[in-house]
């Protein structure tokens, strides 16, 4: 076993990690800020990528449907927050969680209908088709792009939350919202901007998901079990949780790929087994949350 | 998922409350039915879920069947009708539904399935009931003397023979291939089938790499398979694990260094991934439609499918449901009603040519011996149409020598 083998596989870790961190980035942001357990965000995921594709097929190019699919996902999400988990706020976390359970089999139901429930093809754009040389192997060329384009957007969101104004009022309004309320911030707009964001970070996923895999109606399912293991490893609620939680498990998922390929998928469950014994509330995760 | 531990836990009620029932009825005698009665066949198969597409297909191909029965005046002047229901893709649930279809519906026979596991649930309430079963899996795991009895019959393709027809096209001696293989029976089978060609043939294994089954990502195990540097990689998983493979395959660039095979290349996906995805994948196949040229019989199924379907052609797995219920028709005619020992002896005796050339049901495993495609999918600037996907690279005629002989598959010879 070479090193350069090696080094391959810590790449295609890090490319599946990225993809990860982005759509367990949503569901902990949302948990974080609002309580909310968002059981539809794997259907927003896969919705996400139905949308990219629409939207490349209207707009004949890959990048607005990048660009646009979040948005549109996004302000649906705020629509969603408005209409229906508004209500529950306050309430037990039973209560937004069926209620997103039910949303995401209206959501699936609904795309085998408008879709179908075969897969669809969602063409890799063109100007990243094909494998780069990096000397000691190829590695394709659309999951190098993924790594740096979910490199920036955390960067983007790191530095909103930590250096905006915006960014001071929402962590104040996931301390301690009465305060923020009597200060004279309307935190029902934090809330909407919140979900909104996690469902476009879902959104996102989905699209950039989508030329690596076969679009179809259940692509969700797993993306959603898996983005779960990475916010329970991290710390529910915890963003450098999600981030580091995410490529851990890519990484793991990889490296044991090459080792013993049949132990793949439940290496990331045994990961998380060993975190909840030794550290109940994930790595970055605050005490007394608990998964 | 709470929810679907609830399910089950309420199926598996229901399927007790049915086994006594069953027991119940089993030990009264047999009331007689009138002769102008319908003909019923059940047709379990699962319409929710990945393979939907694929059941949707079954169900048109063996309502086409019916119709075409029908339409001549039925079997004996009985009409028949074809009793369709959702097994889920659901060991248990296709129990229950079997089960229902035979006590309360009063089936004379059963015909479908498309999973290893859910065929193998069916045939277990069919042969313990004496009910026909004419399996449309492609696992074969039934025609094993274990689970065999002689009210099972298995229409579908088997593992041994497709890979034995795509090695023969492919493999050359002194090849290296690799193998990526889904870690459960289905890709298992296939797994044995590919060693057993490469053995005659002459060609080295040079990896096996075993993928969870339902896998959404493939490239943690390609730069290990590119290090392999083999001639050939054969990808032995089934549906969705089959697109999404393949396609990473291709990003990763493996095409560029080795040929791609399957043991079964799946028409539905071949459409979900597109042309490009796919160009040079050679796999094996049941049926394509393009096969009208070469066969009549492929030509007639065409135009009566398309007829009842708005001009849509069959695919592969829709031509199961097709031959599956029509040489059971075929047979119930030859022995003159539903008697069910009358009509598995016509099975056995049956020689028949509906989609694709003459088939038979091999006496002692009652496995349908029949032709084997070997197809290879098409460049897009190649195709002829949309419909135009696979180029015919053979067509290898139906033998026992196909087939694993009955003694290896535990019968008496």
């Amino acid at each position: 076993m070479d090193l350069s083998l090696i080094i391959m596989q810590l790449l295609s870790g890090i490319a599946l990690g990225a993809v990860l961190v982005i759509t367990a980035l949503g569901l902990t942001i949302v948990f974080g800020m609002l309580g909310v357990v968002n059981f539809a965000h794997g259907a927003l995921f896969m919705i996400g990528a139905y949308a990219g594709l629409y939207l490349a097929s209207l707009t004949g190019s890959f990048w607005w449907g990048l660009l646009l699919a979040p948005v549109l996902i996004g302000a649906i999400g705020m629509l969603i927050e408005f209409v229906l988990i508004r209500r529950l706020y306050g309430r037990s976390i039973d209560d937004p969680l069926l209620l997103t359970f039910g949303l995401s089999y209206i959501l699936v139901e609904g795309v085998r209908i408008v879709f179908g429930s075969d897969g669809i093809p969602f063409p890799t754009p063109p100007q990243l088709v094909g494998v780069l040389d990096l000397g000691i192997g190829f590695f394709p060329r659309y999951r190098l792009f993924v790594i740096a384009l979910v490199a920036v957007v955390l960067l983007v969101l790191w530095l909103t939350l930590e250096k905006t104004r915006v960014g001071l009022i929402v962590r104040a309004g996931a301390r301690d919202p009465t305060i923020m309320q009597v200060l004279g911030v309307d935190i029902g707009r934090v809330w909407l901007a919140i979900f909104g964001l996690g469902v476009g970070l879902a959104a996102l996923g989905g699209v950039l998901a989508g030329p690596m895999r076969s679009v179809n109606p259940e692509m969700g399912s797993l993306v959603l079990a898996e983005a779960f293991v990475v916010t329970v490893i991290g710390g529910l609620g915890s963003i450098v949780g999600a981030v580091v939680a995410g490529l851990m498990v890519g990484i793991s998922i990889s490296l044991v790929a090459l080792f013993a390929p049949e132990m793949a998928t439940i290496v990331m469950f045994g990961l998380m087994a060993v975190v909840l014994l030794i550290r109940p509330e994930g790595l970055f995760g605050v005490k007394g949350r608990t998964a | 998922m709470p929810k679907s531990g609830s399910t089950s836990k309420i199926t598996r009620r229901t399927a007790l409350a049915g086994l006594s029932a069953g027991a119940a009825l089993l030990a009264m005698p047999r009331i007689g039915r009138a002769a102008d009665e319908t003909v019923r066949i059940g047709f379990p198969t699962p319409l929710t879920g990945p393979f939907a597409a694929e059941a949707r297909d079954q169900v048109k191909c063996a309502e086409l069947a019916v119709k075409l029965v029908n339409d001549k005046g039925g079997i004996g002047g009985r009409k028949v009708e074809l009793l369709v229901r959702d097994d889920k893709l659901n060991a248990g649930e296709a129990a229950t539904r079997t089960l229902e279809l035979i006590e309360k519906d009063k089936v004379h026979a059963v015909v479908g399935a498309l999973s290893s596991a859910v065929q193998l649930a069916v045939n277990e309430v069919t042969r313990a009931r004496g009910v026909i079963y004419v399996s449309i899996s492609q696992s074969d795991t039934i025609n094993e003397a274990k689970d065999f009895s002689k009210y099972t019959f298995h229409e579908a393709l088997n593992p041994h023979m497709t890979t034995a027809a795509v090695a023969r096209q492919t493999l050359k001696k002194g090849m290296k291939v690799a193998h990526l293989v889904a870690d459960y029976a289905y890709g298992h089978e296939m797994l044995r089938g590919f060693k057993r060609a490469q053995a005659t043939i002459g060609a080295d294994t040079v990896g096996e790499i075993l993928h969870p089954f339902g896998a959404a990502d493939y490239s943690t195990f390609m730069p290990r398979l590119m290090s392999l540097r083999p001639d050939v990689l054969c990808i032995s998983n089934f549906g969705r694990d089959q697109a999404n493979a393949i396609k990473q395959a291709v990003d990763f660039g493996v095409k560029q260094q080795m040929k791609i095979v399957v043991p079964v290349i799946l028409h539905n996906q071949r459409l979900a991934v597109g042309p490009d995805v796919f160009e040079g994948v050679v796999g094996g196949s049941n049926y394509f439609w393009g096969l009208e040229t070469q066969s009549k019989s492929a030509a007639s199924f065409n135009t009566a499918f398309k007829a009842a379907n708005g001009g849509a052609i069959p695919t592969d797995y829709g031509a199961y449901g097709y031959s599956g219920v029509g040489s059971l028709l075929a047979a119930m005619q030859a022995a003159g009603g539903t008697e069910t020992d009358k009509v598995v002896d016509a099975l056995e005796k049956l020689q028949y040519d509906i989609t694709k050339g003459p088939q038979h049901y091999r006496k002692c495993d009652h496995q349908s011996v029949q032709s084997v495609l070997v197809l290879e999918s098409k460049k897009k600037s190649a195709m002829a149409n949309d419909n135009d996907l696979f180029a015919i690279l053979a067509n290898d005629a139906g033998s026992d020598e196909l087939l694993r002989s009955c003694s290896e598959l535990g019968h008496a010879t």
